[in-house]
């Protein structure tokens, strides 16, 4: 703690039903950490992918500019990420780092942060069973399981062994692997909500017309607030700052919503996505159907944060539900 | 035992610390260092559009600079915001790279406000580009509307470098009125490379203007095309490909072989930032250049 910064889960609030407010915060002691949580209303992609950064900074002279970029991150540690949490990271590795132009800024913070993973029971609205993401094999460096009076803890990494020795870890016993056993079959049982999405990449294409884009479009606010919450959107727009001396610019990017009125539109006036319903299919298109094109699987990892925090109450089971339905009316 | 976790510092990755090649697309490298470019020459072509003329300050990055008919470089200035442009010069051309600008925006303009000696960034190249090679031994048909001459200036040098390699080639250019022709001072020139044809039609005709009068469809009464054996590349407004590429539908070109050019407005080029997302791909790794099929495949393409 004292030698590394460590991000996790705190109460920030409560919700008008007097629920807590989770959030992925710096922690100054253990004993803010709750490792009780039910789901953070933001997810931690943002300790990823910031949602301002700043990329090059330029010094303006008289005739001409120098740039200047740094791309140096200091090593952190993150307690408690949900498995569902943990394959949304993945999925951005597919597009930050393994697909054309890895991205610097996201090597340098994936590279310097260890993932301490929490199991967790599932709440009513979480999917991520059906969108295969309840699991983790990779992506974190220990992964925690609660079972009982201790935590099953699986290492994949030699930084968390490092972390783990400096505890009093004991190997498992046959008993504790029975028990581990056990939470995992109570875990997968706990899931309520289902997501039928094996066929939805051709419905998307099926339903392009559909009337349940306008209807869901209608209720839209374009607030943008669901690409916020995501765990896996990354989209973005890029914006420069100039000081009012004008000797220095900050080139910007900030993280973006396909939800917001100029998401498509281009120099000269033309909007390519005028429609809130229009945006409101994008969104969705690119989640089931052009991340799956890209990368065989979907972008969505079922954790409902959107649903959750959506204003206008649209939540992705409701309007999956709705696609499908149209299909085998 | 210290339980610091060791930093990894990732400047010191093998390409971290070079000048950014970004025709090696896999590589992890300074993709936001834009290279130092002086604006040495601006030609104005019409009172909307202007031909800038940019070279790479650093000889090192210059000559590293390699690009195929029909990419995009992102042109940055500092302070003010960065725009995607295709470049509409000669691949050969070592010195410089001619990008035409029309003034549109925000960035446009003030890139129109510049006078030569200006130092403004380029990354690139980005994006996919004619299928120039695929094309040898076959007739090309290059058409264009409007600023969609500026991405075909490319191809048109790379078929004069390699003439004895294709056919005959077509040249049709459409505008709406007879000011806004763009490199008319070229047609001449053009007009003199073996066994090419340059058919040019305006919709209004204003007092001035000698040449034929109508919609760029029209002008293919005036060619034969060999179906089998001819490419064609199409840049414009997407109406106008749409016309363009069903008629060389209807007499038979494959619409595999027929390449449009799709426009958005990029904040990356690098398949990063999505606003340039068509349908299930983006404009930037699979374009700005794709085959008829794909686009008429991709929603709302056009």
């Amino acid at each position: 703690m004292e030698e590394n910064e460590v991000i996790g889960p705190k109460s920030r609030d409560r919700d008008i039903e007097g629920n807590k407010i989770y959030r992925f915060l710096k922690l100054n002691s253990f004993d803010e950490l709750e490792m009780d949580y039910t789901r953070s209303y933001l997810s931690p992609k943002n300790y990823f992918l910031p949602f301002k950064e700043d990329l090059v900074t330029y010094s303006l002279q008289d005739k001409g500019w120098e740039q200047e970029i740094n791309y140096t991150i200091h090593p952190r540690v993150i307690v408690g990420m949900r498995a569902c949490d943990i394959n949304a990271l993945l999925k951005l590795d597919q597009v930050m780092l393994k697909s054309a132009y890895p991205n610097p800024y996201y090597f340098a913070r994936r590279k310097n942060t260890l993932i301490i993973g929490l199991d967790h029971e599932p709440l009513e609205d979480c999917f991520c069973k059906s969108m295969n993401s309840d699991t983790a094999f990779h992506g974190f460096g220990m992964f925690l399981t609660d079972i009982g009076d201790k935590y099953f803890a699986a290492i994949n990494s030699d930084t968390a062994f490092i972390i783990l020795n400096r505890f009093d870890a004991e190997e498992i016993t046959d008993e504790d692997r029975l028990l581990f056993k056990a939470e995992k079959k109570k875990i997968e049982l706990k899931f309520k909500t289902q997501v039928n999405i094996t066929i939805l990449p051709e419905l998307m294409d099926l339903e392009f017309e559909s009337e349940v884009w306008k209807k869901w479009g209608d209720k839209c606010l374009s607030c943008g607030t669901c690409a916020m919450v995501c765990p896996t959107c990354y989209c973005y727009g890029m914006e420069e700052d100039i000081d009012l001396s004008i000797t220095k610019a900050v080139k910007r990017r900030f993280l973006y919503s396909c939800n917001l009125l100029d998401f498509a539109a281009v120099a000269g006036g033309h909007n390519f996505r005028p429609d809130a319903g229009v945006r409101l299919k994008y969104r969705y298109y690119h989640q089931f159907r052009g991340f799956m094109e890209a990368f065989d699987q979907s972008l969505c990892v079922g954790c409902n944060r959107c649903g959750n925090a959506c204003l206008a109450g649209i939540n992705p089971k409701a309007v999956i539900d709705d696609l499908i339905e149209t299909e085998t009316k | 035992m210290s339980t610091k976790i060791i930093q990894h510092d990732i400047n010191l990755e093998p390409f971290m610390s070079k000048s950014p090649d970004f025709n090696r697309k896999s590589i992890l490298m300074q993709t936001e260092r834009s290279f130092k470019s002086e604006i040495i020459n601006i030609i104005t072509l019409t009172a909307l559009e202007k031909l800038f003329h940019i070279r790479i300050s650093d000889h090192f990055e210059r000559e590293n600079f390699s690009f195929l008919p029909g990419q995009f470089v992102m042109l940055h200035l500092p302070g003010c915001g960065e725009v995607p442009i295709s470049i509409s010069s000669s691949v050969s051309n070592k010195e410089y790279i001619e990008l035409c600008i029309r003034k549109v925006g925000k960035v446009t303009g003030m890139i129109h406000r510049l006078e030569p000696g200006a130092i403004v960034g380029i990354r690139g190249p980005f994006g996919t580009h004619f299928p120039v090679q695929k094309m040898t031994g076959c007739d090309v048909l290059l058409i264009a509307g409007g600023l969609g001459i500026a991405p075909l200036r490319s191809p048109i040098y790379w078929i004069n470098e390699h003439r004895s390699k294709y056919r005959d080639i077509s040249i049709m250019y459409g505008a709406r009125d007879p000011d806004q022709v763009l490199f008319d001072y070229q047609f001449e020139e053009w007009k003199k490379i073996y066994g090419l044809k340059l058919l040019t039609i305006v919709q209004n005709a204003g007092k001035n203007w000698k040449g034929r009068v109508g919609l760029i469809t029209d002008l293919f009464k005036e060619i034969t095309i060999d179906p089998e054996n001819t490419f064609a590349i199409v840049c414009g407004p997407p109406v106008m490909f749409k016309f363009v590429c069903a008629h060389l539908s209807d007499v038979g070109i494959p619409r595999h072989r027929m390449f449009v050019s799709l426009e958005r407005r990029m904040h990356c080029g690098m398949g990063k930032c999505c606003r340039c997302n068509v349908g299930s791909t983006f404009t930037c790794l699979d374009g700005p250049i794709f085959d008829y099929w794909t686009v008429m495949n991709l929603k709302e393409a056009i």
